[in-house]
C-alpha cells in the first residue's frame, strides 16, 4: 500500500543529508566536546559549526544559541527560568489559550506556586486581538509567551507586533517557534524576541534535539544544573550527532525556504480547494486568510463525524493525518485550541489536521482527494447525528472544553 | 495463505491472552485483522496509598501489551478513548448501585454499552465484517435467529456476561474462542509465540485492581456517609456500621457482632440506612423481581420453565419466569437459593443456550 504522510506538524522524516552528516558521530568521532584532547576538539568544532547554522537561520549570534533536547524542554526552560530569575521584579505572565501544553502546563504549574497568568483568548478563527495583550500588561508582568504559529490551525501570530509591545513595555518576550522555523522566515531581530524555541524533528533533524535562542544579557535560571556546558545555560553532555543533524537541517531550511514555501503552499492550496469543493458541511479551523497560515497546514472539521473515525479510515488507505496535536491525541477532551476558538463541541471532535512536508507529492494530494470525500460520505451515513439531521448538544459543553 | 473468503475483522484486544489469541488465529487464517483497545480508565488519577500506580487487567500496561501483540502480528492497532463513556455507563452506575443498597455487575454494563455498542460502531465505521472478542461463548444460528450458547469450556464460560446482546449485535459479533478450552488457547498462544501466553488471569474488577471496592467508592463519592444501624431480621438493633455500601448480601465476615450463630448480611435498607443481618436460613429466597429484561428468544407471553443463574459463579437452577405489568418479570426457583442480590443479573438458560436475562430488583 502506498504510504502518504500528511502529519508533518507531528514530526518529519530525517533528511538524507542530515543522516549522512550525522553517522560519523556514531562511528568514530566519539569524543565529548568538553574534553581538551583531540577527540573532544574534533566534535567540539562540529557542535560550534552547527551553532553557526542555527544562528544564521534565525538571524542571531551563535553565542545566543543553546542546544537542548526538545521543544518542550525549551518552553519549560524559557518560562520557569524567567519566572525564577525575575521573581523579584514581578509575578505575572501573559500567554495565550492556544499554546502547546509545554507552555500551558508550565504556566498552570507556576500558578500553583504564586504566579499570576493571563491566557489571551482567540476569536473564532483562532486569531489574537492585540488590544487584549496591551490591556493585560501590568507593572508585575515579567514575561509574554506567544507561539509563532499554532500547531493545530497553522495560524501565524503577529509576532513582530507583539515584540514591539513587549519592547515598549520592557517585558521579556518568549516565542515557541517549533512549528514556524523552516516553514516561514523567522528573524529574532525583526520580531524583537528574547527567547525562541526550535525543535529538530519538526524540520528534518532527528528527534531528541532542539535549540533555544536566548538574547544576550537575558538573565535565566537554568532548568538543568550540574555542568558548565552551553555557557552554564544548560548542563548535560552534548548530543553531538543530534546537534550536527540540527545544524544541517537548519542550513537546508535556510537555503530552501522560498522553494519549500512555494511548493508546499501550492499543494496545500490544492488540497484545501479540492476538499472544500467536493465535501459539503465542513468548517475550516483557522484563519481563511491563507497568507496568515503556515503554508503546509490545513485543519478541517467534517460535520457529523468524529475526527478519530476519519483518521482510522484514512489510515486504512495508508494516509496519515491527525486530529488535534499528537501530544494530546488519546486524551478525552477535544483539543484546547478548538475549545479556545469556541468551535462547537461535535465539530471540535471532528477536527482533522493535514500537515504537508517536503516529501509530499501531487500524487499524494490526488489520492487524498480521491479517497476522502467518499469516506466522509460513508461515515456520515452511519452517523446518528447525520441521520437525525440535527447538530448535537448545545453550547453548555463548550464551557468544559474552553477550560484549559 | 488466503482463506476462501477473506474478511476484515476488528478484534477488541485487552492485552490478555484470550483476545491476543483470537486476533492471532484470525490473522493466521489469512483474514485482515485490525486491533482495537478501549482506554476506559485513567490510571494516573488513581494511585495506591503507597504512591505506586496499579497495574491490572485493563490498565495502561495492557494497552502496551496489546500494542506489542498487534505489532508482532503486523496488524494495525488503535487505542480508542472511552473514558467518558466508561465513567457514565459503568463507574457512575457502579457507585449509584452501592449507594442505593445494591451490588452491581459492571462487567455486563461494560459489554453492553462499550463493547457491543460503542466499539461495534467503530468496527462498522471501518467496514469490518465483524467485531471479535475473546469471550468464551458461542454464537450460532437456528430457528431463524442468532443463538447465544455457553462456551465449551465449563470453567471459562462467559455467556452470563453477554445476556444483554441483541439480534443485531449477535449478527455482527464473533467469539472465536467459544469452542476452545483455556488450555487450548494457551497452547495456541505458545505455538504462535505470543508473549502474553503465561499472563496471569485477572480476577478483580478492572477499575478496582486491589479488590478494595470500599476505598474506590469513597475516593469517587467521599467517605463518612450512609452510616447507620445493624439490625437483626427479628428487629433487634445489634450495632452500628460506618456506611451500608461496605456490605454485600451474603457477607459474613467483618460484621463485628457476637451472636450465638454465624450471622450474614440478608439485605440492605438504603432508605433507613440499615444493614439487616440474620442466620443462614434467612439468606435463601425463592421468588424475586427483574427489570430491564432482554430476551434472546421471542419474549414469552406467559409463564415458562427455565434454568436461572443469579451470579457468574452460580450453577443455573430450575425456575419459572412470568411477565408482570410494566415490563417487569417475576422469577421463582423451585428450590430456594442463597444470594439473590439486588443489582446482580439473573440469566435464563435453556440447556446451554442463553434465552434471556434481567436485573434483580
Amino acid at each position: 500500500m502506498n504510504r502518504i504522510y500528511l502529519d508533518n506538524n507531528a514530526t518529519t522524516p530525517v533528511l538524507p543529508e542530515v543522516l549522512e552528516g550525522w553517522l560519523p558521530y556514531y562511528q568514530g568521532k566519539i569524543g565529548n566536546p568538553s574534553s581538551v584532547h583531540w577527540a573532544g576538539r574534533e566534535v567540539a568544532n562540529a557542535v560550534e559549526e552547527a551553532r553557526d547554522k542555527v544562528a544564521k537561520l534565525i538571524n542571531c549570534s551563535p553565542a545566543e544559541v543553546v542546544f537542548i533536547s526538545c521543544g518542550s524542554e525549551g518552553d519549560n526552560m524559557a518560562i520557569k527560568g524567567t519566572a525564577d530569575a525575575l521573581k523579584e521584579k514581578g509575578n505575572h505572565i501573559i500567554t495565550t489559550a492556544v499554546e502547546h501544553p509545554a507552555v500551558l502546563e508550565v504556566c498552570q504549574y507556576l500558578q500553583k506556586n504564586g504566579y499570576d497568568v493571563t491566557y489571551l483568548p482567540v476569536d473564532k478563527d483562532g486569531q489574537l486581538d492585540l488590544a487584549d495583550l496591551e490591556k493585560a500588561i501590568t507593572p508585575q508582568t515579567i514575561l509574554i509567551s506567544v507561539m509563532w504559529a499554532n500547531n493545530e490551525t497553522g495560524n501565524i501570530f503577529p509576532i513582530a507586533e507583539i515584540g514591539k509591545i513587549a519592547k515598549k513595555n520592557k517585558i521579556r518576550f518568549h516565542s515557541d517557534a517549533v512549528q514556524s522555523v523552516g516553514k516561514i522566515p523567522v528573524d529574532v531581530q525583526e520580531a524583537n524576541v528574547d527567547l525562541l524555541v526550535i525543535s529538530g524533528h519538526k524540520i528534518g533533524a532527528p528527534k531528541g534535539v532542539g535549540a533555544i535562542y536566548i538574547r544576550r544579557g537575558t538573565r535565566m535560571t537554568p532548568l538543568l544544573q550540574g555542568g558548565h556546558q552551553e555557557r552554564n545555560r544548560r548542563a548535560g553532555t552534548h548530543n553531538v550527532a543530534g546537534i550536527v543533524g540540527l545544524g544541517k537541517a537548519c542550513e537546508i531550511a535556510a537555503a530552501e525556504q522560498k522553494e519549500y514555501y512555494r511548493r508546499v503552499r501550492s499543494l496545500r492550496d490544492k488540497l484545501e480547494d479540492g476538499i472544500i469543493s467536493q465535501v459539503p458541511e465542513i468548517k475550516l479551523n483557522g484563519t481563511p486568510d491563507r497568507d496568515q497560515r503556515l503554508p503546509n497546514s490545513l485543519n478541517l472539521s467534517f460535520a457529523y463525524i468524529e475526527g478519530e473515525s476519519l483518521l482510522l479510515n484514512l489510515d486504512m488507505f495508508g494516509i496519515a493525518a491527525s486530529s488535534g496535536s499528537a501530544c494530546t491525541s488519546g486524551s478525552l477532551e477535544p483539543s484546547h485550541v478548538m475549545g479556545a476558538m469556541c468551535v462547537e463541541v461535535t465539530l471540535a471532535h471532528s477536527s482533522t489536521r493535514f500537515s504537508l512536508g517536503r516529501e509530499t507529492t501531487e500524487e499524494d494530494i490526488d489520492k487524498v482527494l480521491e479517497v476522502l470525500p467518499a469516506t466522509v460520505q460513508r461515515l456520515r451515513e452511519m452517523s446518528p447525528l447525520y441521520n437525525c439531521g440535527r447538530t448535537a448538544e448545545g453550547c453548555q459543553t463548550c464551557e468544559t472544553i474552553r477550560r484549559i | 495463505m488466503s482463506p476462501p473468503q477473506k474478511k476484515r475483522y476488528v478484534v477488541a484486544m485487552s492485552g490478555g491472552v484470550d483476545s491476543s489469541v483470537a486476533a492471532a488465529l484470525l490473522k493466521e487464517q489469512g483474514h485482515e485483522v485490525i486491533g482495537m483497545t478501549m482506554q476506559i480508565w485513567d490510571y494516573s488519577k488513581f494511585e495506591a496509598p503507597d504512591g505506586e500506580t496499579f497495574g491490572t487487567c485493563c490498565s495502561l500496561d495492557d494497552v502496551y501489551d496489546a500494542r506489542r501483540v498487534a505489532e508482532t502480528l503486523g496488524i494495525p492497532f488503535y487505542v480508542i478513548n472511552f473514558e467518558q463513556a466508561f465513567q457514565q455507563a459503568v463507574i457512575d452506575q457502579f457507585c449509584d448501585a452501592y449507594f442505593s443498597g445494591q451490588t452491581p455487575n459492571p462487567c455486563v454494563l461494560c459489554n453492553q454499552v462499550l463493547k457491543f455498542e460503542r466499539l461495534l460502531h467503530k468496527a462498522r465505521e471501518l467496514q469490518a465484517d465483524a467485531l471479535v472478542t475473546g469471550h468464551y461463548a458461542r454464537i450460532e444460528t437456528g430457528e431463524g435467529r442468532y443463538r447465544l450458547r455457553k462456551g465449551l469450556d465449563p470453567s471459562k464460560d462467559q455467556s452470563y456476561f453477554l445476556f444483554t446482546m441483541t439480534q443485531d449485535q449477535l449478527a455482527r459479533v464473533q467469539f472465536p474462542l467459544g469452542g476452545m478450552t483455556k488450555d487450548e488457547v494457551r497452547g495456541h498462544a505458545e505455538r504462535l509465540g505470543l508473549k502474553v501466553a503465561q499472563k496471569e488471569e485477572s480476577q478483580d474488577i478492572c477499575f478496582v485492581p486491589d479488590g478494595d471496592y470500599v476505598r474506590f467508592l469513597e475516593e469517587e463519592r467521599g467517605a463518612g456517609q450512609c452510616d447507620g444501624e445493624i439490625v437483626h431480621v427479628g428487629g433487634e438493633v445489634l450495632g452500628k456500621h460506618k456506611g451500608f455500601y461496605r456490605y454485600t448480601v451474603g457477607q459474613r465476615r467483618g460484621l463485628g457482632i457476637s451472636w450465638p450463630e454465624p450471622l450474614y448480611v440478608v439485605s440492605i435498607d438504603a432508605g433507613q440506612r440499615r444493614v439487616i443481618v440474620g442466620e443462614k436460613q434467612y439468606l435463601s429466597a425463592s421468588t424475586f423481581h427483574l427489570h430491564r429484561v432482554n430476551w434472546l428468544i421471542p419474549a414469552p407471553e406467559q409463564e415458562i420453565e427455565t434454568s436461572c443463574r443469579i451470579r457468574y459463579r452460580h450453577h443455573e437452577q430450575p425456575a419459572w419466569v412470568r411477565p408482570l405489568p410494566e415490563g417487569e418479570w417475576e422469577v421463582g426457583f423451585h428450590q430456594p437459593q442463597t444470594g439473590v442480590t439486588p443489582g446482580q443479573a439473573a440469566v435464563f438458560y435453556s440447556g446451554d443456550e442463553v434465552i434471556g436475562g434481567g436485573w434483580i430488583k
